[in-house]
């Protein structure tokens, strides 16, 4: 860059953009850091008021998430052994006993299983489609493609009627494999579009000097495409498996027990033990932790992700 | 590679014949890898699709699966477009819509311009700024209900520190005036990031050398921004519309944990009413006409939007 740049900002104007986009920063990221500071709060701390900046870390909302809890009379309490465990000290300090593990536990891994098998399978099916489209004649090959984003325009508790019905008759209600088809099916216009587009991008001479070497098609695909494909097929994979964590309008509707998945348990914790915000802080702060890593990792794909494909950088 | 007569007989063969003699042939293979996806989707988006279709012309209700359906023509369509319920819900819809898409492009493209200033480390607040976006809605929407709380909340705290109002005075969920509003704050603090990046990418698409020419031409910065940047930006920022526009349209998860519709139905968007009458009341033939008329709707908009799109891209 030259000395003196006509398109080059001025010192001046990066200083004034700096403190604005830095101030928005602040105010857009406290909502979050209110949550996960609300985590480590006591519940009477989490709703005092004036709000508590400042306040004496406890691990009573996580404990709290994670088990059921009994109150009992103070002799009833004063008969127990001492407790052996810091959590159960915790519990105990609010005249209460452990009653057994809360459900978030299961329905967390709900979530990854779903979340995990959703994605794979989008992946494989995806990408196998998208090498297709890439590099074969398809006969009305845009308007599959069209169709396949499509499906997108659906609102979901449109879709969720007739699948409700289908998998009631078909014995799908409720579990694994049911929501792990049905975000399969979702997520599969985002994969086959970006996939699509990362393959575009793979010069097609690699593959016709290995097919001139005497690989098969196949061969081809899975020992030079995939290859080359692998950092597109592992970014399109986090978006799929962010998309099946944070899906909440099916899993309210189509599981209720089994195969519920986190999201549509957060909010109900809130009932459990009355106004008990800093377990669900706590919750929320364990459910979203991944998400915000994994949107750290993805930052320089994210804008290919969220536009399917239409905006490359 | 050894020089046999073999290999330069493969060699002058094009490679087309070879492939046909090794493995399966370019369309058996096309087919495989398309057809499972195409089953997938036929399976659990179209199949269920026309079933819709075809329930809403019935009166099937799916909470009672003795009663006999009968065929009752158009009437659900009838209804649905003389059913006040359902204009009200497309109010709250257009409301919420209209709203997000004015701040966040406001805001959203402002930002972006603020970024393309290029100052020292906006690589890692763009990161900040963008993480909101990608957290699951329903779990936002549930933790913004704390921040709302009249008096504990953080968000009325804030607003009456700088108000100097009192924070118990507003209920932001519980109010008839501020509930519309108090989603659409939520999906902007949310979705303002999105427009955000897709105008940076905008902005960062358009060459120096266009306001270097416009430079050596005198023509003002102002001058510059109107006729240059915002025309160039312009495509990207239409897409980001038509993007949000899409999800905004569908709206469930973040509206139904934060308000559920409420205060009485004034935040009641197509899809909460969707779901009502789906399944709480379990009308479901009725329901499903409502979702044939909002994919439609969706699908057409979009149609003619996109249309619109590709005619400003041509410019």
């Amino acid at each position: 860059m030259s000395s003196f740049s006509v398109t080059e900002p001025s010192n001046g104007q990066k200083w004034f953009a700096g403190i604005l986009v830095v101030l928005y920063a602040l105010i857009t990221i406290m909502p979050l850091a209110w949550i996960m500071m609300t985590g480590f709060k006591t519940p009477p701390d989490s709703i005092s008021y004036p709000p508590k900046v400042i306040f004496e870390p406890s691990l009573e909302g996580y404990v709290n998430l994670f088990t059921t809890r009994t109150r009992v009379g103070q002799e009833a309490l004063d008969a127990l052994p001492p407790p052996e465990t810091w959590y159960e000290e915790i519990v105990r300090e609010r005249d209460m006993v452990i009653a057994g593990p809360s459900k978030f536990g299961e329905r967390f891994l709900n979530s990854v299983i779903i979340g995990f098998g959703s994605t794979f399978l989008s992946i494989v099916l995806g990408t196998l489609a998208a090498y297709a489209f890439s590099r074969f004649k398809i006969p009305l090959a845009d308007d599959l493609l069209f169709f396949i984003l499509s499906t997108r325009m659906m609102p979901p508790i449109a879709v969720a009627i007739p699948i409700f019905l289908m998998y009631r008759n078909l014995g799908l209600s409720d579990t694994h494999l049911g929501m792990i088809l049905l975000y399969t099916a979702v997520n599969i216009s985002l994969a086959v579009w970006l996939l699509k587009g990362f393959i575009d991008e793979i010069p097609r001479e690699y593959e016709e000097a290995a097919l001139i070497d005497g690989y098969t098609r196949f061969q081809a695909f899975y020992k030079v495409v995939l290859p080359q494909a692998a950092t597109g097929i592992a970014s399109t994979a986090i978006f799929c498996l962010i998309f099946s964590w944070n899906e909440y309008a099916f899993a309210v509707l189509l599981t209720s027990g089994t195969a519920q998945t986190a999201p549509p348990f957060i909010p109900t914790i809130i009932g459990v033990g009355g106004l008990d915000w800093p377990a669900v802080a706590a919750g929320a702060t364990i459910f979203l932790l991944p998400v915000m890593v994994f949107t750290i990792l993805l930052r320089k794909h994210l804008l290919r992700g969220i536009t399917f494909g239409a905006v490359r950088k | 590679m050894s020089d046999t007569p073999l290999t330069k007989a493969a060699e002058a063969t094009p490679p087309t014949v070879a492939r046909k003699i090794r493995g399966l042939s370019d369309r058996a293979i096309a087919w495989i890898f398309v057809g499972p996806t195409i089953f997938l989707l036929l399976a659990i988006n179209i199949f269920p699709l026309i079933w819709t279709i075809n329930l809403s012309f019935t009166n099937y209700r799916a909470n009672r699966t003795n009663r006999a359906v009968e065929y009752i023509g158009t009437r659900n369509y009838e209804r649905i477009l003389n059913d006040s319920d359902i204009w009200l819900s497309m109010q709250a819809t257009a409301h919420f819509l209209i709203w997000t898409i004015i701040f966040q492009v406001l805001i959203g493209f402002t930002l972006a311009w603020l970024i393309n200033r290029k100052f020292k480390g906006n690589d890692l607040w763009t990161t900040i700024i963008v993480l909101p976006m990608m957290l699951s809605p329903a779990v936002v929407g549930n933790f913004w209900t704390f921040l709302y709380q009249p008096q504990i909340g953080l968000f009325n705290y804030v607003i009456a520190f700088f108000t100097g109002a009192d924070p118990s005075s507003f209920q932001m969920l519980g109010s008839v005036d501020l509930a519309p509003w108090s989603i659409v704050i939520v999906d902007t603090w949310m979705w303002t990031p999105f427009v955000m990046l897709i105008c940076l990418a905008g902005l960062r698409s358009i060459p120096d050398y266009i306001y270097e020419a416009a430079e050596v031409d005198r023509a003002s910065k102002l001058r510059q921004f109107f006729t240059i940047t915002i025309p160039m930006v312009l495509p990207f920022l239409m897409l980001a519309v038509l993007f949000r526009g899409i999800e905004n349209f569908k709206m469930f998860d973040l509206v139904v944990q934060l308000t559920g519709g409420g205060p009485g139905s004034t935040t009641e968007v197509a899809s909460i009413n969707l779901k009502r009458e789906a399944f709480e009341k379990w009308r479901t033939g009725y329901a499903s006409a409502f979702a044939i008329i909002l994919f439609v709707t969706v699908f057409g908009l979009a149609s003619i939007y996109v249309k619109a799109l590709n005619k400003v891209k041509e410019r």
